[in-house]
């Protein structure tokens, strides 16, 4: 069967599958470095911010923060056993990591609900407009991650693609990345 | 597939340990009450889990010198990018302009009042 250029064709000697993962990796960098750069200065330029901000739910926070680390943890596993060619493993630990995906999305669908229940609605002020974009983009992410590894989970099994689970994985790190630097803006900075 | 030895599982498992024990600290620093603590144990704590998952779990450590270009390039572009617009979006007046509507709204949303029936903290 012919293999896809993605993996046939590597012009700066990385994988062009991977190359173009990096790529993708980098115009996100943008997209979240903007807006959280935006949110930093905001918040320094206008204290009450502040008074806003200790109404997010810390606890939600660092469970999903501790949800999205060990999620990060399975994605490499799995990423090793494809190496070592174990594709039970792989296709387990890929699956622990939408798991995580999910474990995270439930804690955040419970936390979003109590909160626009009380009052704190995307429309609300600034921060709260701010808090919903950047939790919501990045849940968006989130869910985009669970989608694709489902997708290469069952071609891992047969043994198919088996380069696309470091792809995934190296996309799936970044959204832990970007959920660590919006962890301390928006739960711990009060 | 990457050309170097695969890491054994419990490497894999000690970095998670490691940025678990970086979560509890950066959870745990603000109840001393220090600002500047605060500051270093959650800004400068999660630099370092970042840097932990992009070395270790992304390889970055191991990957192409291309790659570390084209990341510190887009971050240079991000720079850009919010430099160019900050002072329109940050500020509400400047040498030659001001921004009325944007002004009235700061200062509305500086002196929003205590809440009327003030939700329960969580």
């Amino acid at each position: 069967m012919a293999q896809p250029i993605a993996t046939r064709r590597s012009v700066t000697g990385i994988p062009t599958g991977k190359l173009a993962v990096w790529w993708v990796l980098g115009s996100e960098i943008v997209i979240f470095g903007g807006l959280l750069s935006c949110y930093l200065f905001f918040r320094l330029l206008y204290g009450h911010w502040s008074e806003e901000s200790v109404h997010t739910n810390t606890f939600a926070g660092s469970l999903n923060t501790l949800i999205l680390l060990t999620s990060s943890l399975f994605a490499v596993l799995a990423h090793r056993a494809a190496e070592v060619k174990d594709l039970r493993k792989a296709f387990m630990y890929l699956w622990l990591t939408i798991g995580g995906a999910l474990g995270f999305l439930v804690v955040k669908g419970c936390e979003w609900t109590y909160e626009i229940s009380h009052g704190f609605t995307i429309g609300k002020s600034l921060f709260w407009s701010f808090y919903y974009t950047a939790a919501g983009l990045h849940a968006i992410h989130v869910i985009a991650g669970a989608i694709i590894m489902a997708i290469i989970s069952f071609d891992v099994i047969k043994g198919k693609n088996l380069q696309r689970v470091e792809l995934i994985g190296i996309y799936w790190h970044f959204v832990d990345i970007v959920w660590i630097f919006l962890f301390p803006l928006l739960y711990i900075a009060k | 597939m990457e050309s170097h030895e695969p890491h054994s599982e419990m490497y894999y498992v000690k970095i998670w340990a490691l940025l678990l024990v970086l979560l509890i600290i950066s959870i745990c620093g603000p109840m001393l009450e220090i600002k500047i603590l605060t500051l270093i144990t959650a800004f400068g704590i999660a630099g370092v889990k970042a840097a932990i998952v992009a070395s270790r779990f992304m390889h970055l450590n191991v990957e192409k010198k291309y790659i570390h270009y084209m990341l510190y390039f887009m971050l240079l572009m991000m720079v850009i990018f919010f430099a160019g617009v900050a002072p329109d979006v940050m500020r509400n007046e400047g040498t030659n302009w001001i921004n009325a509507e944007s002004k009235a709204l700061i200062k509305e949303h500086a002196n929003i009042m205590p809440y009327e029936n003030p939700p329960e903290h969580h």
